[in-house]
């Protein structure tokens, strides 16, 4: 991963320019394709059905089944469909409408903090270049790689009055991933040419007007990218909340540990799974609608 | 993931060249630095202040028994030392990312080689492969408890494939459950692996390939002289993030094992979430302490190794 890397985008996954010309090839190679065009479909959804079908169709038949026969998980179909029913539990025992919101309520104010508090710094120091700003960048980019110290982060919430609050949690996830934008932004603005500040300064804008007018509307695709792991990385989230905001505010992660770990002696698998289903449903629908913008969004970013 | 090398080589040209024709004055007002305020005054509460507390009171009795907190030296490191929580925590965290490092990008490279053709069901499989990516991994957790119980559903289907009953307790085994765990943590981020590799293999000038195709290479002589090393850009990024990412891992072995059986799946995240529910703060701090350190010593050698590597190439 390097600056240039944000500046060209990789082609994306589904690009069909390259199948255009591998179809092309010498005839050398023509003689083992038939074989390979019938192998090759098969693996694949070999590999699908293997590591994948196996799970999930065990969760979603074991999510429509009883009590009784959902006890030890299998991969037969129930003899009396009730995955309808066992939703319904999990909506009311799972407090899953005020867990949705608790994570919505988490996750929006610090994904949209971060992204402009990431990119105002970041357009500073990536146009800024003194050795006090270049000591700051690698600090600010530092919390990639190091992990948050998690218990002395209760120990300062509770001294500043955050201690179990949504406001606590948010100033956590911002601070994890504060980085990681300023990583990805810093990158990117070094790649903007300063004349096209120039030119609106000479408009007479101010610094505020040209990062709103100019900047901002120039990173689109990369806050797009860091938006996805973000979201991703804060809706799944429960190490970090089960510290800061555990037994005060429901999300979705933690209400999951909370059905899972109630049954002390007897897992009730067919809540556990309904209850996956159902939480996972957000971001799945997110990811299949926007699936060709996400996959090219991340490999982007990654690969020179 | 490689930002801190990133860092050094573009600020140090930027410096040269950026400043040089300008007046300084002029540029400071243009990019004021109270911009970068809001974004510092977070990140200094919210994590560099914790993270100097880590190293303060790691050396404390802070815990929820006594209401005073006192200095007590290195009490809490020679007790975990003594009673091997520190070791074996270590250890096992290390082993841990290991394996998940090795098992998620052998995986995700395979799964990218499989279906690196562009067709509707290559294109279909990406997509499931990703699936995985986008759930809850505490939620990925459960699903493999139950699917590998003693009586679950992959003893079932071993049962019918080999036709013999098989009943191994997948997450009983003190000596293989890390290496189970492991594999569940690199299903999950498989795809995520997979689609890096994919990128970089579309990278590849498609004129070095027909070259060797001409030359009569094979599909593994390309692929080992050529297509592999020129994935090095996303072998580093691959291998970085896995193997830091998985030293920070709790998800996945909480939901399957809670650090057992025996503690032998214990990282340090479910040492620290352990110890903490207990009300033994400072003893959980020296974990966090020790975790930090841990990553510390090992990210900045290993991405300039993997760097280096990719400038042989």
């Amino acid at each position: 991963m390097s600056v240039s890397s944000i500046a060209t985008p990789a082609p994306t996954v589904t690009d069909s320019e390259e199948v255009r010309r591998t179809s092309s090839r010498p005839p050398a190679s023509r003689r083992r394709r038939p074989r390979r065009r019938v192998v090759q479909p098969l693996v694949a959804l070999a590999l699908v059905v293997a590591l994948l079908g196996v799970p999930f169709w065990m969760v979603v038949v074991t999510a429509g089944k009883d009590q009784a026969e959902a006890f030890s998980p299998n991969l037969a179909l129930p003899t009396d469909w009730q995955l309808f029913e066992n939703i319904a539990t999990v909506f009311g025992d799972g407090r899953m409408v005020p867990a949705f919101f608790g994570s919505l309520l988490v996750m929006v104010p610090s994904v949209l903090g971060v992204l402009l508090l990431g990119s105002m710094a970041s357009w500073v120091l990536a146009r800024r270049s003194s050795r006090v700003m270049a000591i700051v960048y690698a600090l600010a980019i530092s919390g990639i790689v190091l992990p948050p110290a998690v218990v002395t982060i209760v120990l300062l919430l509770r001294q500043i009055g955050l201690a179990g609050t949504a406001l606590g949690m948010i100033g956590v996830y911002m601070g994890m991933y504060l980085s990681t934008v300023v990583f990805f932004v810093t990158g990117f603005v070094r790649t903007i040419p300063v004349e096209l500040e120039e030119a609106a300064r000479v408009d007479g804008a101010g610094p505020v007007r040209v990062f709103v007018r100019i900047i901002l509307p120039l990173l689109g695709p990369t806050l797009a990218t860091a938006t996805i792991l973000i979201c991703l990385y804060v809706w799944n989230d429960v190490f970090y909340a089960l510290f800061v905001i555990g037994g005060r505010l429901d999300t979705l992660p933690l209400n999951l540990y909370q059905v899972a770990s109630s049954g002390l002696y007897l897992q009730n698998w067919h809540l556990i799974f309904a209850y996956i289903i159902v939480m996972s449903l957000p971001l799945l629908v997110t990811f299949m609608v926007m699936q060709r913008k996400i996959i090219s969004g991340i490999t982007s970013g990654a690969v020179k | 993931m490689t930002a801190p090398i990133t860092a050094r080589r573009t600020a140090v040209p930027a410096l040269r060249s950026g400043t040089a024709p300008r007046r300084p004055g002029g540029r400071r007002q243009d990019h004021p630095a109270w911009f970068i305020v809001p974004a510092l005054a977070v990140l200094v509460v919210f994590f560099f202040v914790p993270t100097v507390f880590n190293f303060v009171y790691a050396f404390t009795n802070w815990s929820s028994f006594s209401s005073q907190i006192s200095f007590v030296g290195v009490d809490n490191f020679t007790s975990l030392f003594a009673n091997g929580a520190l070791v074996s925590g270590l250890r096992v965290t290390l082993v841990y990312a290991v394996l998940v490092a090795v098992f998620q990008n052998v995986f995700g490279l395979i799964l990218a080689l499989v279906l690196e053709a562009d067709t509707r069901v290559n294109r279909f499989a990406r997509v499931a492969f990703f699936v995985p990516v986008v759930m809850s991994a505490l939620a990925v957790g459960y699903i493999f408890q139950a699917l590998l119980k003693p009586d679950g559903a992959l003893n079932a289907v071993l049962s019918a494939v080999t036709g013999t009953e098989v009943t191994t307790a997948w997450l009983g085994s003190t000596s293989w459950t890390i290496v189970v765990v492991a594999l569940i943590h690199a299903w999950k981020w498989m795809g995520l692996s997979m689609l890096i590799y994919l990128a970089g293999l579309k990278t590849i000038d498609q004129d070095v390939l027909e070259a060797s195709r001409l030359d009569g290479a094979s599909w593994w002589q390309t692929f080992r002289t050529i297509r592999f090393p020129l994935l090095a850009p996303a072998v580093t990024f691959n291998v970085a993030t896995s193997l830091l990412g998985s030293m920070n891992g709790f998800d996945v072995v909480q939901a399957t094992t809670e650090g057992g059986p025996g503690g032998t799946t214990e990282l340090l995240n479910i040492f620290i979430f352990r110890t903490f529910g207990q009300g033994l703060f400072a003893q959980a701090t020296t974990m966090s302490l020790m975790l930090f350190v841990m990553v510390a010593v090992l990210a900045f050698p290993l991405i300039r190794f993997l760097r280096k590597r990719e400038d042989v190439l």
